[in-house]
């Protein structure tokens, strides 16, 4: 590899391109936001092998093998699933959903992912992971109670090796590496069909300590956990040098395992990137912390509103390296797929986008014996009479009930 | 109320091989009883800061590295966020792991980690996800210590839906209620005395154990009832033996679970002496004790004879040691709280 550890030399016009000696001043807070703003490109440890124009290029540690149905499969993944997600946002629009976390700009970094996990792999995703859910099998019409408030998540993360999402910012990556632990402990690591996990968040959750936590445990455990930041440059309203002084990748020199900036928009980096970790953890290499440097094309969340503050130069600048367009662009120059591939996908991703919208405006509302289900393995005795006693209240209501009852119980009466 | 799934049968096989009744301290009974748990079941794993080599900086853990290795019993990066949230993670893989937390006023830290996914990951993935968990509290003062190694966060937990929270107040509790805890499908915050860890008492290895999650009549008494947990039972069995010179046959009853609460003793005892008394180290306001006063008053409300009264910790940051000897309730205000209540 070609030394992934090393920063790439600073570009801001501010820090001069020598090397800097001992007897150097420190950089200034100014040129170090400089320095970071000239990553936008990615930097020159960008790992890419499929450039926004289309053209395949050849990376030397990186590289890849794929067929043109390979291709094919990962352009279909992208096109269905961006349309869900296009069509999650609509139905967030029209009342039917009561927030949409969107995907749009990130379906390399999650295809390319999730196509490099081997079915005996773990993931534990944040929220946004909707194409790694794709992968793993899980329909999209299974995220769509979260959002419309009928579960919590509704696949079952054992039998699909996919953890429900987890909403509060980085707990899942302390998750992962204990899980990660358990495979080293079950003797599931070591070979080349041994088992890894791997664990998704965002470049606003690196600044949580339990970021912080789950590389200081998987490192002083050598687990088998591919930490997958996914950069899309903005936590909410937050950019990047909120939350970092070094491009992200660095950070893991600091906790002793190899970082790796990808190219989050170019599914073939990010397919052979994490194919490679991933490796290296199922064989007992782990960790591995990748960047996928990509860009959230749409809001935050539905309820977001990216114009209070960013520019929309920005905006147009990132759709040149939209993820699906540099596929599309290759199979046609190449000549590995002709136009009735193309309508066929358009076709299949319509056709979703109906059964997608069906599946979500017939959901039933769970009844009020949702609320009390499952809240422990061994239900308590008091929380069973609790139940029983707004079950029967609510019983002898007429058909609207809301809110809630302010139990008496009536012991001596 | 539910029983729990303690498997009575292996535990008794286990303690087979044990002698008989012993007199041990209460510190060495959880070590007795993780050990029983750990022979009994290989997935149960013990992990938190030096429980390893150093057996905890209470020796509750004390050889069990040496007998089940590394890899049962982990020696943790410093961080309580990470041994909560990992263990989850082991969890969620089908282990079983105990967490110690290295004093009460250290588990902050993991609060995160507790309340957002271990007591809610059953609930959320709709009985799919078990992660069964325990974590392990020494809690309280009277140790003379520094700041945050005297606290008693009980009531925080106890709290928090999905969680089950318990609480041994001597020898034998102590190492059946450990096993319990670990035999339990559901997250258990698992709290013990730490200034009894060295009190005494006779332990019976082939006895049958109460269920975990249940309370116990632990003297009979007509006069008045006292109710407590973890290291105020013992001052509140003081305070009863005391008051006998006095005339008054006091019921003391050991809480031991605090979430879920088993009070029908309670209300049956307080349906007999129409009296009662809660003693707790925890500050008294939204508290354990603030929960049980409002359950009795809505299932006693015409056998009480008094107020419900509670003797507690004040409403105040654990204040410096030189102090905690009036600050933790004592013989005397639990004395003094019994008169006024008798004389209402």
């Amino acid at each position: 590899m070609s030394s992934p550890h090393q920063p790439p030399p600073p570009k801001g016009e501010a820090i001069s391109v020598g090397a800097p000696t001992a007897t150097a001043n420190p950089p200034t807070a100014a040129q170090v936001i400089a320095g970071l703003r000239a990553t936008t490109e990615g930097g020159d440890d960008l790992v890419q092998l499929l450039t926004p124009e289309g053209v395949r290029v050849h990376h030397p540690d990186f590289d890849i093998d794929v067929t043109a149905e390979d291709l094919c499969g990962l352009y279909r993944d992208m096109v269905l699933i961006r349309r869900a997600d296009r069509e999650a946002n609509s139905l967030q629009r029209q009342g039917q959903l009561g927030i949409w976390v969107p995907l749009l700009g990130q379906e390399a970094a999650q295809i390319g992912a999730g196509r490099a996990m081997r079915p005996q792999d773990m993931a534990f995703p944040s929220y946004r992971e909707h194409g790694i859910a794709w992968c793993r099998g899980i329909d999209p019409t299974a995220l769509l109670g979260i959002f419309r408030g009928t579960d919590q998540g509704s696949w079952d993360p054992k039998e699909t090796g996919f953890h429900l999402y987890t909403i509060v910012i980085g707990n899942q990556c302390l998750n992962a590496a204990g899980y990660a632990m358990g495979q080293r402990f079950d003797g599931k690591v070591g070979d080349a069909d041994g088992e890894a996990t791997i664990v998704f968040f965002g470049d606003g959750a690196t600044s949580q300590g339990d970021v912080h936590e789950g590389m200081v445990w998987a490192a002083v455990y050598d687990s088998p956990l591919v930490f997958y930041c996914q950069n899309n440059q903005w936590a909410i309203s937050e950019p990047l040098e909120r939350q970092t002084r070094v491009p992200l990748y660095q950070r893991a020199r600091g906790y002793g395992f190899p970082g790796i900036r990808v190219d989050g928009n170019d599914v073939l980096a990010c397919l052979a990137v994490t194919r490679w970790a991933l490796d290296e953890c199922r064989t007992g290499n782990g960790p591995v912390l990748i960047e996928a440097f990509t860009y959230r094309m749409d809001a935050h969340t539905t309820s977001d509103d990216p114009t209070r503050y960013r520019l929309s130069d920005e905006l147009e600048a990132w759709k040149l390296k939209d993820p699906i367009e540099r596929v599309r662009v290759h199979l046609v120059r190449e000549g590995m797929a002709d136009q009735d591939f193309f309508d066929g996908v358009q076709a299949e991703a319509d056709e979703l986008a109906v059964r997608f919208r069906d599946f979500c405006v017939n959901m039933p509302d769970p009844g009020p014996e949702r609320i009390f289900a499952n809240v422990y393995a061994e239900e308590s005795a008091p929380l069973a009479a609790q139940r029983e006693e707004y079950l029967a209240y609510h019983e002898g209501l007429e058909p609207l009930a809301g809110s809630s009852v302010d139990a008496v119980a009536g012991g001596e009466h | 109320m539910a029983a729990p799934t303690i498997d009575r049968r292996a535990a008794s096989q286990a303690a087979d091989a044990r002698p008989a009744t012993q007199t041990v301290p209460l510190g060495k009974a959880l070590n007795m009883g993780l050990r029983a748990a750990m022979e009994r079941d290989p997935k149960v794993i013990v992990m938190g800061e030096d429980v390893g080599k150093l057996g905890g900086v209470f020796r509750i853990t004390d050889g069990l590295q040496k007998d089940f290795g590394e890899q049962r019993v982990l020696d943790t990066p410093l961080a309580e966020s990470g041994i909560i949230g990992t263990a989850i993670g082991l969890a969620l893989r089908g282990f079983r792991p105990v967490c110690e937390i290295q004093f009460d006023g250290f588990v902050f830290p993991g609060f995160d980690q507790i309340v957002s996914q271990l007591a809610k990951m059953h609930y959320r993935s709709q009985g799919r996800l078990k992660v069964p968990v325990v974590v392990r509290i020494p809690f309280g003062g009277g140790i003379g210590a520094v700041e945050h190694h005297s606290e008693s966060p009980e009531s925080y937990f106890a709290h928090c839906a999905g969680l089950k929270v318990v609480a041994c107040s001597n020898p034998a509790d102590a190492y059946w209620m450990i096993q319990q805890a670990i035999a339990c499908d559901d997250p258990v915050m698992f709290f013990e005395p730490k200034r009894r860890y060295w009190e005494k008492a006779e332990l019976d290895p082939t006895a049958t154990p109460d269920p975990l999650f249940s309370s116990r009549v632990i003297r009979p008494g007509t006069t008045a009832t006292l109710a407590a947990y973890g290291p105020m039972v013992r001052t509140a069995l003081d305070a009863a033996t005391a008051a006998e010179e006095d005339g008054h046959s006091l019921e003391v009853i050991d809480l031991r679970s605090l979430s879920p609460l088993d009070l029908g003793p309670v209300f049956d005892s307080v349906r007999r002496t129409g009296h009662l008394v809660l003693v707790a180290e925890a500050a008294a306001e939204s508290s354990i004790t603030s929960e049980i006063a409002a359950r009795v008053q809505q299932e006693c409300f015409y056998s009480l004879e008094a107020p419900v009264l509670r003797v507690t910790g004040f409403d105040t940051p654990y204040p410096p040691s030189k102090c905690e000897e009036e600050y933790l309730p004592n013989l005397d205000r639990v004395l003094d709280a019994v008169d006024r209540s008798l004389a209402f």
